[in-house]
């Protein structure tokens, strides 16, 4: 009986945790490099040089257009992170290398398995959106020490992308979708969503679609809290979160329900 | 529990799977001893893989009995899984890591502490025989060297029993010898081997006993000597004819053994002096392009028993 395993399940999402930080470790400081270089050139861009540009700081809530735009694109590069990283990585482990399927020939069981990679993806948004706050700081574009807040922030605006895209991506075979998720989902909310300019300039039907889609409310949240103007208005901060939730809670069920089924397959 | 060495590893009784309306296995029964070496024999979609996973409790049983190490899949899979090594048709190696890294990780996967998993996968790479390779990636090994790394990698937990699904399939012969002759030494180890193929000469290495299945069902069970026993002649004498002048032998053969079998490229002799066989065709007045005398096996088990070859 000395092989049997006595461990809990929490140490069996442990362990899938680990197969992850096993991998990621060969390309860790290329990882910690880029996350963040890239905030330095768009705000440095964007917010900076285009900033200038812009003339209308009312409209902004009175603020210059580098601090609009900062709490934005954070919450923007957590969708787009997290979106990546819950399609390749999950087909990968069920179709290309299958290591899944080996995971699941042990104790782990394949909720372990999807939670544990759920729990993955969690640790890399919190490492990419802690550098990219400390650049938003480093730029002086936040106006509050509420700021601090925006990482947990963005970090559930990411999951409220990861679980529903994590869960599709159980159900492919091939990455085909992927491009066009990106190309007709991704792409379109980072510019219309409220990340560059208030969606109070869209035409209303469109203002309507972007409320809809959790990236606004991801925006609102993060921007609220570097602001400061989230205290103003806990409510509506309220059901930011509650909104953000229900997506990143129902996707997170319903890819623990799609790996075992299709681990289960075969 | 019930590890008293009477009871068998392995007990299925009308074990059967379905997917929705299809019945890929249909009311097996089959018991595996401690220490035994067990095959499944047949062609591809016979139902040895379905079978082989219900075993390894990561696919539900539609119907029937299943018990393994005495313990129910349904309630204590991971328990079991936690007792079993298991090396499936695809490799599933992590690419991304190093050979060594595939067996640490997948040792920690069994809640194994990390000196313990590192003292086995050496250990493990030396009975691998890939040592040398330890820490390189594990795409450019060759076919061999991965399913030998599958093989370290299910090893890990030390089971008492093995399963593998079509350990050699797509291997070159050389590579087929040498994992033969890595997995004797398990059996004589004591481990208890499982496993499924399609490849006659596996079958008659590595298995005490077989079942051969065919179309989801059990169609024979026995040691590969009593099959061909049971089945088939002491020897069988290959007749190849010119094209078109096996169609125009009509009956020209019979009486000769005690079975013809007719194939598209050849004729089969069942006789249990294949020699004699021969002696008689060529009495006959028959020319036969090529003649040779061989002694039966499992494959000629299979043709009996379905009518069909194992690999078409």
């Amino acid at each position: 009986m000395t092989s049997l395993v006595r461990s809990p399940s929490g140490s069996a999402i442990g362990r899938v945790f680990e197969h992850r930080f096993m991998t990621y470790r060969r390309t860790f400081r290329a990882s910690i490099f880029s996350s963040f270089l890239s905030p330095v050139l768009f705000l440095a861009a964007m917010g900076i040089g285009l900033g200038a540009y812009v003339q209308d700081p009312a409209a902004l809530g009175g603020v210059p257009y580098l601090v609009f735009l900062a709490p934005g694109l954070l919450a923007a590069t957590a969708m787009q992170s997290a979106s990546f990283e819950s399609m390749f990585p999950i087909i990968a482990g069920l179709e290309w290398s299958r290591i899944f399927h080996g995971m699941y020939a042990t104790p782990i069981s394949p909720r372990d398995i999807a939670l544990g990679n759920l729990a993955w993806i969690t640790a890399r948004l919190l490492l990419i959106c802690t550098i990219f706050t400390f650049v938003i700081v480093l730029f002086g574009a936040a106006e509050s020490p509420l700021i601090v807040l925006a990482i947990p922030a963005a970090v559930l605006t990411g999951l409220a992308f990861a679980g529903p895209i994590a869960a599709f991506s159980a159900t492919q075979r091939t990455p085909n979708k992927f491009t066009t998720i990106f190309r007709f989902g991704i792409t379109p909310l980072f510019l219309f969503s409220g990340t560059f300019f208030p969606i109070s300039s869209l035409p209303a039907a469109l203002q309507a679609l972007a409320w809809l889609t959790p990236l606004y409310h991801g925006v609102a949240l993060t921007r609220g809290l570097s602001l400061g103007t989230a205290a103003d208005d806990p409510l509506a901060m309220l059901f930011h979160v509650a909104f953000l939730s229900t997506f990143a809670i129902v996707g997170g069920y319903l890819t623990v329900r799609n790996i075992g089924r299709r681990l289960v397959r075969g | 529990m019930s590890d008293q060495p009477t009871s068998p590893l392995i007990h299925a009784r009308g074990l059967t799977k379905r997917f929705g309306e299809f019945v890929a296995v249909d009311a097996v029964d089959f018991d595996v001893a401690a220490g035994e070496s067990f095959g499944f024999l047949g062609p591809n979609g016979a139902g040895k893989t379905s079978t082989m996973r219900m075993i390894g409790c990561v696919s539900p049983i539609s119907g029937g009995t299943l018990r393994v190490m005495g313990m129910d899949p349904e309630r204590d899979g991971p328990q079991i899984r936690s007792r079993l090594g298991v090396v499936p048709q695809q490799d599933a190696l992590d690419v991304e890591l190093t050979v060594r890294e595939n067996l640490i990780i997948y040792g920690r996967y069994f809640g194994l502490d990390r000196a313990e998993v590192s003292r086995r996968a050496d250990e493990l790479l030396e009975f691998a025989q890939l040592t040398e390779r330890a820490n390189d990636q594990v795409e450019p090994l060759s076919g061999g060297m991965k399913r030998r790394l599958t093989i370290a990698r299910s090893l890990i937990n030390e089971p008492k029993m093995l399963l593998l699904d079509e350990p050699t399939t797509g291997l070159d012969p050389q590579a087929r010898h040498l994992l033969w002759d890595r997995l004797y030494r398990l059996k004589q180890q004591g481990v208890t081997l499982v496993l499924t193929t399609h490849y006659m000469d596996e079958a008659e290495q590595l298995c005490d006993r077989l079942v051969v299945m065919d179309k989801a069902r059990i169609v024979a069970e026995g040691s590969p000597r009593d099959l061909i026993e049971r089945y088939s002649t002491r020897e069988v004498t290959e007749l190849r004819f010119a094209p078109g002048e096996a169609e125009s032998l009509d009956g020209r053969l019979d009486g000769i053994a005690e079975r013809v079998e007719n194939l598209p490229d050849r004729v089969l002799l069942y006789a249990d002096d294949g020699e004699a066989a021969a002696v008689a065709v060529h009495e006959r007045g028959l020319q036969p392009v090529s003649v040779l005398v061989r002694r039966s096996s499992l494959e000629d088990v299979f043709l009996r028993l379905t009518g069909r070859s194992l690999i078409e």
